[in-house]
């Protein structure tokens, strides 16, 4: 619980988290702002942000590596494993099946969580 | 052009993923207030930071009596990816007037920018307004968080929690990613980044995100490069865009 605080300081906390995000937020929208063409190399680099980024938040949620905690002794390359939940992963592969053929949110989003909730309901 | 029109086309982009943004929102509001904050603190959290993984991350050191210092530390990690959402909308943003521009990156969000990227892919200027289809889906979403938290801090423990709602923030992602992948390049850059995101996802303060993205990103430009395309691979919309500021400046909203 948050009694380890002293008065005022969750508040400095959220202050200064939410100036920092809006600070990296701004910056490009700034910096970009003052010339004059976006360079062709740099529009080159950005063209992957999005397909990378969104991999990169998908993919970890279904599916990581995990290691092993200190002190135990797990067999396998290292200790190292991987970390899900086999009805996430499932339904996840189920949506990704609809989200690639449809495109479609919504439909993306109801047949995964129907998926999960059918799937934890029978494991 | 109509403001109206862009403004509400952006609503309209926007209203399915509102499916998985209210449960989310729900979620960090209950969570705030179960890891102690007041209701007050949990709402000023999601005005000042909207950003939601950041904001649960924070809860959670919050809840653990971690120092300060931690704890803002954890949500800029988080939020990092920003600065590539903020580059990488930036070409569009550039007509914008100096407020709109701070507007625009206040209510900067994984959702704003993936829908209006799309979008902007897929349009001309002329045909679609830069900046009220993009407040159109922000600012939507912005409303709906701001009342998700709020009735997740007042209902608190009355949220359920066996329903793992807050799957369906992945399950958008999902979505929005298959739409981002338009060539093989492309899919290059999101196979290395959703790879090395889990092999790195053990990194602490949820670093293994920001090492994934970036890696998908370079695989994107090394591939391009062996082929000789780099960086001609930018498309045609793109092109026009970032050549042809001239074009947007009939979109008003101009400042030095």
């Amino acid at each position: 619980m948050t009694a380890g605080y002293a008065p005022g300081e969750v508040w400095l906390a959220l202050l200064a988290a939410g100036v920092g995000t809006f600070a990296l937020r701004l910056s490009f929208v700034l910096l970009l702002g003052r010339v004059d063409e976006v360079p062709p190399r740099v529009a080159g680099v950005l063209r992957f942000v999005p397909a990378a980024v969104l991999a990169a938040l998908v993919v970890p949620s279904l599916l990581s590596l995990s290691v092993p905690s200190p002190g135990t002794t797990e067999p396998g390359l290292l200790g190292l494993g991987l970390d899900f939940e086999t009805p996430k992963l499932l339904a996840g592969a189920a949506a990704a099946l609809v989200a690639w053929r449809t495109e479609d949110v919504l439909a993306t989003i109801a047949v995964g969580m129907i998926a999960l909730w059918t799937l934890q309901a029978v494991a | 052009m109509s403001a109206r029109r862009d403004f509400l086309a952006g609503v309209r982009a926007v209203a399915p993923i509102l499916v998985g943004i209210l449960p989310f929102a729900l979620v960090a509001g209950a969570a705030g207030v179960s890891a102690g904050l007041t209701a007050v603190q949990t709402v000023a959290m999601s005005v000042l930071v909207f950003a939601g993984a950041s904001q649960l991350a924070a809860i959670d050191l919050f809840g653990r009596d971690a120092p300060v210092a931690v704890v803002v530390a954890t949500a800029l990690v988080v939020n990092l990816r920003h600065v590539m959402y903020s580059a990488s909308i930036a070409p569009y943003f550039r007509r914008f007037s100096a407020p709109a521009k701070w507007l625009g990156a206040y209510v900067l969000t994984d959702q704003a920018y993936a829908l209006s990227l799309a979008e902007y892919r897929e349009t001309t200027p002329e045909t679609r307004s830069r900046w009220w289809f993009y407040l159109g889906t922000a600012a939507t979403l912005w409303t709906v968080w701001q009342a998700g938290t709020a009735a997740g801090a007042l209902l608190g423990a009355g949220v359920p929690d066996g329903l793992s709602l807050e799957f369906a923030v992945p399950l958008t992602f999902t979505a929005l990613l298959f739409g981002a992948v338009d060539d093989r390049t492309t899919g290059v850059a999101a196979v290395c980044g959703g790879g090395i995101g889990a092999v790195a996802a053990p990194l602490p303060f949820n670093l293994g995100l920001v090492v994934g993205a970036l890696a998908g990103v370079v695989a994107g430009v090394l591939v391009e490069s062996r082929a000789g395309r780099f960086p001609s691979g930018v498309d045609a919309a793109d092109a026009a865009d970032s050549d042809g500021g001239e074009e947007r400046g009939a979109e008003g909203g101009e400042s030095a």
